[in-house]
């Protein structure tokens, strides 16, 4: 399957459409937003449900044309900022300019130049692929002419060309998360709000997420996307907010962040005497030790005497690696259970 | 009270956006609306015949019509009734929080108050669709030949108004299908009893008879009655007032249930 590259570009999805169904495609004059660089400015955010603080004093702004990763583990609030973003909830206090818009203000004029791919598929199962993408542009406005003009470039797009008339029960776990997608592009939207768009799905029908959220960031789309996969962020995001309990602890491009909070060099050591030895020899060898389960993490800046030790020895195997997102998202964010 | 207890609380807003989400049900009646009408038909017939005909010969006439007349004219408001309810509580509740369909639909820009009016209005959109098909089913059978006939559909949508806001109201509370039990035992059923659908209220001891006359099916029946008989019903403006003050409170509590439900 390589519906997602090569020649889809020439059939990029919206490239060929024309002005038509773009109502409030140019913010300015009207509504024009102090800066217009900025496409989703969120200022000290708080949303409290009871006495519980859900989002705590969150900021953040994300840049046009960037792909910005909001990263958190589960229940560190990700959702309910989204849903904050598109007014979908009042927040308890903070300012929120979404596309020019103020936000809960003006949200639907908002939502109208947004899309939206949900955590869940809500996808239309009486409808056949076609009829899903076409009741959902009617949503927004959009003539049918329009549509039918949009619609077999999404497909292609989405790699579902040859599915316009199938009925959503045929389609694969991949195909619906991909006909969300292309759901989400129907309005041409200027912002394109992810909420964990891979979770559940096997590695093949990820790389084409990531294929296609690739190739829409080439045309100059911004994307907003939510994920606890560090993988995922570490190949799409240009910059990244990490939040916990709802609030914002760290923000930066990946490499940055990993820089600035993690030693540089990693070794791995598992097996039946990692812990022993981890206990024994580790600390002095290495900055920092972390041990979860049967591996000990040894973070270091200069890896050589812990590899020379580690070669010596018997009943541990090891692994020696550039440190990453996911060595980050745990010291920033613990090694505990989330639920 | 603070912000959000007041957007929660606020009036309904009426937009013509739920046109669209209206559409959507449309749509997706027609891909099985041979099996809806067949449903919409058949009941009602089979009720008809079995109690017209059979109960009806040992009955003879009732409040001056045949049997078979007399249940014809309450089937129609009965029928308007339940496929309003129906469709506020079961097919409301799938597209709500089994499909999330809704969730879909308020990610674009259409407010979470216009996909409730859309359902709301689909629901009476149905009611007058069954009773359009149970109209058809007694000008069949030989009765209803009158002028008035027509006037009946406008009264289903009231009384599917009625209904689709109180089985939204349900939608609304409603942890899983289970539910919507309580409202069939404890709401539809006293009312298709005390109502005149296959009775004379005035049978009544005078006690259940002053019930039936706040229960909104009543003044739906004392309007579509007379209109299938061919005579202008008594008091229409008053039994009209009634059913409208019905759908408008009850869809009100039904929006503000959903908005406490969805938007917190």
């Amino acid at each position: 399957m390589t519906a997602m590259d090569g020649e889809a570009r020439a059939h990029a999805p919206l490239a060929a459409d024309a002005e038509g169904a773009r109502p409030h495609r140019d913010g300015a004059g009207r509504s024009a937003p102090r800066d217009a660089a900025t496409i989703l400015s969120v200022r000290g955010l708080v949303k409290r449900y009871g006495t519980q603080a859900v989002v705590r004093d969150l900021s953040f702004e994300i840049r046009r044309g960037e792909c910005f990763g909001l990263l958190g583990p589960n229940g560190a609030g990700k959702t309910t900022t989204l849903r904050c973003c598109l007014g979908l909830v009042d927040p308890d206090g903070g300012a929120i300019t979404m596309v020019g818009e103020p936000v809960p203000q003006a949200a639907r004029e908002a939502r109208i130049r947004v899309g939206v791919v949900p955590q869940q598929d809500n996808l239309d199962p009486d409808f056949t692929v076609t009829e899903n993408l076409r009741v959902y542009g009617h949503y927004f406005g959009i003539d049918r002419a329009t549509l039918d003009a949009r619609i077999p470039g999404l497909l292609e797009f989405a790699g579902l060309a040859g599915k316009a008339r199938a009925s959503l029960r045929t389609l694969s776990g991949g195909m619906k998360r991909r006909l969300t997608l292309a759901r989400a592009l129907i309005n041409d939207p200027e912002l394109l709000i992810l909420d964990e768009p891979t979770t559940g799905l096997d590695p093949q029908a990820r790389h084409l997420i990531w294929d296609g959220l690739r190739q829409l960031l080439s045309q100059g789309k911004t994307i907003l996307l939510t994920t606890h996969f560090m993988d995922e962020a570490e190949r799409l995001a240009t910059r990244l907010a990490v939040i916990d309990r709802g609030a914002l602890i760290a923000s930066d491009t990946p490499r940055a962040l990993i820089d600035a909070h993690v030693e540089p060099e990693v070794v791995e050591v598992y097996g039946d005497e990692a812990r022993a030895w981890a206990g024994a020899h580790a600390g002095d060898l290495a900055l920092r030790v972390e041990v979860s389960g049967e591996t000990a993490f040894c973070y270091a800046r200069d890896p050589r005497p812990l590899l020379d030790d580690l070669a010596t020895r018997s009943g541990v195997r090891y692994q020696h690696r550039p440190a990453n997102l996911e060595d980050l998202f745990i010291k920033l964010t613990g090694r505990e259970l989330r639920d | 009270m603070n912000a959000t207890t007041r957007k929660i609380l606020a009036a309904p807003s009426l937009s013509a956006r739920f046109v669209p989400v209206w559409r959507r049900n449309l749509l997706v009646w027609r891909k099985l609306a041979f099996a809806s009408l067949l449903g919409n038909i058949a009941d009602p017939l089979l009720y008809m015949l079995a109690l017209g005909y059979g109960l009806g010969t040992f009955i003879g006439n009732v409040g001056g019509m045949p049997y078979i007349a007399f249940i014809g004219t309450g089937m129609v408001c009965q029928s308007a009734m339940f496929t309003a309810s129906f469709e506020g509580m079961y097919s409301a509740f799938s597209r709500m929080h089994v499909q999330r369909t809704w969730e879909g639909i308020i990610n674009a820009p259409i407010a979470l108050d216009d996909v409730v009016l859309a359902e709301w209005i689909w629901a009476a959109s149905k009611a007058v669709l069954s009773t359009a098909a149970i109209l058809l089913v007694i000008i069949v059978l030989g009765y209803g030949h009158t002028w008035l006939a027509p006037w009946v559909l406008p009264v289903g949508f009231l009384v599917g108004l009625v209904f689709g806001a109180l089985g939204l109201v349900m939608n609304a509370l409603a942890p899983g299908y289970d539910f919507f039990t309580f409202f069939f035992t404890l709401v539809l059923t006293p009312m298709l009893l005390l109502s005149g659908v296959y009775f004379p209220v005035e049978q009544m001891p005078p006690w259940l008879a002053r019930i039936a006359d706040v229960l909104p099916l009543k003044h739906a029946i004392d309007l579509a009655r007379p209109l299938l008989t061919g005579t202008v019903p008594r008091d229409a403006a008053l039994h009209v007032a009634v059913l409208i003050a019905y759908a408008c409170a009850a869809y009100h509590v039904a929006l503000v249930l959903t908005r406490r439900r969805l938007l917190k």
